[in-house]
């Protein structure tokens, strides 16, 4: 690794001025993705900044209207070890329990995952479903984004050089909703999803039909989509296997997927069909115990 | 070539190290601070090799830059005996022949010690779950996972002596 400095700011103001100090950063969240880039040469930077002494950047907590507050630094243990998250927010546990193994969820943030917009990224599709909005801040103030406007390309996201991503925002879920993350890899753990879905469905007072649903998919394509033909296919129809199949349709009509050493094109469009379809059967059943 | 300082409590030792700042947690161990105990596996966060517990969280120290852990806590496999006495993980892995090569013997005891400490009681499924991050070559991970139910056993036996 070539020489670096190494900044530490205590505070959002301190880590902006950081930013315009003409130095070139990246910044360090949980290093899972970054130290090792930097290692390898595919990345290059005069100074590291590490959020994780950024009060806003660690937070956890839910706000009195509901809404849940991840600040972007916050790692993946402490999201799932959270009782309140666990009983609220059953999908997202989903995903940051599966995210590396124990060593990693010890230190990967949710901000890092969003923020190097792999199109593989396993909580992009979770946050997506669950309507998640990002707020990202500088100097020149504040402003969120819906995450699933996020994503640009592989390894591009949508900061400016002077912004940095501050907080992970997941609205208070519908009542009678019920979200569900799933991928395929090859092995048990431990492995980049070949390709992977999430999706929440609300349903109707009396649990007959679908009133509306969110679905996204990822490593099927340069980014993470949300695949609103499929919500299309569910809206205003009964939640059995039917339905689930025409939405699996259409979310793999959404895939463009590259062939790589994980999978190939044809293999990887079926799997955001499957994975759809598991994921929307999923939700279906944590949707039902709120009714 | 600037280097900074960096102040840890080391192993219950508080200690004062310069290192550079692209050096990683796993350099300043080995290179800086002769802690040769932590492996080298694969650099890039794979293989648990360099397991270390920093700040009571089990971490790959591939992945840590050095200055990021001062002011803050970690602990080696040079912690985990205490003087000559080992560690009932230490023991079991003995007994129960876990290793043959032992390059990836130190990452697995401190994963495996960060588990017990938690769950005294975890199952050959948890174990398996909780281990998905440390690779060995050598063994197929039977007789290691066997070691950690043996270490339990042995600690429940001297709780109730
Ligand atoms: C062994 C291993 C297994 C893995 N398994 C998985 C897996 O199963 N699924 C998966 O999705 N990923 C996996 N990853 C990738 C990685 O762990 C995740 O992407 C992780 O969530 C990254 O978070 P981090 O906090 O470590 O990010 P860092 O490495 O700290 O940062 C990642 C990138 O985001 C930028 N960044 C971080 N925070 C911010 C911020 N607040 N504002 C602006 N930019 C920011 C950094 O500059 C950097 O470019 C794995 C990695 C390893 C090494
Ligand atoms: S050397 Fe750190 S995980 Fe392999
Ligand atoms: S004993 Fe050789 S790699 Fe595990």
């Amino acid at each position: 690794m070539e020489q670096i400095e190494y900044v530490r700011p205590r505070s959002l103001t301190e880590a902006y001025d950081t930013l315009s100090n003409g130095r070139r950063s990246v910044f360090l969240a949980g290093g899972t993705d970054i130290v090792v880039q930097l290692r390898e040469g595919r990345r290059s930077a005069d100074q590291v900044v590490d959020l994780k002494h950024v009060p806003e950047l660690m937070a956890l907590r839910f706000l009195d209207d509901g809404t849940l507050e991840i600040g972007a630094a916050t790692c993946c243990a402490e999201i799932y070890e959270h009782p309140e998250v666990q009983a609220k927010l059953p999908a997202l546990i989903d995903s940051a329990s599966l995210i590396g193994g124990i060593q990693i969820q010890g230190r990967a943030s949710l901000g890092g995952n969003v923020c190097n917009a792999s199109p593989a990224a396993d909580s992009a599709p979770t946050l997506i479903a669950l309507g998640a909005q990002l707020l990202i801040g500088s100097k020149r103030g504040t402003r969120e984004l819906p995450v699933e406007e996020f994503f640009r390309g592989p390894g591009q996201n949508a900061l400016e050089q002077d912004e940095i991503l501050v907080q992970i925002r997941i609205p208070p879920q519908p009542a009678r909703s019920g979200a569900f993350f799933n991928r395929f890899i090859p092995r048990n753990e431990m492995d980049i999803a070949v390709a992977n879905a999430a999706a929440r469905i609300t349903l109707s007072a009396d649990g007959s039909t679908i009133e509306d649903a969110r679905v996204a998919i990822g490593a099927v394509a340069p980014t993470p989509l949300l695949a609103t033909s499929a919500a299309e296919a569910l809206r205003g129809k009964a939640p059995e296997r039917e339905t689930f199949e025409a939405a699996g349709q259409a979310a793999a009509a959404l895939a463009n997927p590259i062939d790589d050493m994980r999978g190939g094109i044809a293999q990887r469009r079926h799997l955001a069909r499957v994975l759809t379809i598991r994921a929307l059967e999923n939700a279906y059943n944590r949707a039902k115990e709120g009714i | 070539m600037r280097r900074t300082q960096v102040q840890i409590r080391l192993n219950g030792e508080d200690i004062d190290v310069l290192c550079e700042p692209r050096q990683t947690l796993l350099e300043l161990l080995r290179d800086e601070l002769n802690l040769t105990g932590t492996k080298e596996g694969c650099s890039n966060g794979n293989c648990g090799a360099c397991n270390v517990m920093f700040n009571g969280r089990l971490v790959n120290s591939c992945c840590v830059l050095a200055p990021e852990v001062d002011g803050g806590e970690v602990t080696t496999i040079e912690g985990v005996a205490q003087g000559d006495h080992l560690h009932p993980l230490q023991q079991t892995f003995l007994s129960e022949a876990a290793l043959q090569c032992g390059i990836c013997t130190p990452g697995f005891i401190v994963a495996a010690k960060a588990l017990l400490d938690r769950e005294p009681d975890a199952d050959a499924d948890r174990i398996r779950h909780w281990l998905a991050g440390n690779l060995c070559r050598c063994t197929g991970y039977d007789k290691i996972v066997k070691a950690v139910l043996a270490a339990e056993a042995q600690s429940r036996e001297a709780a109730t002596r």
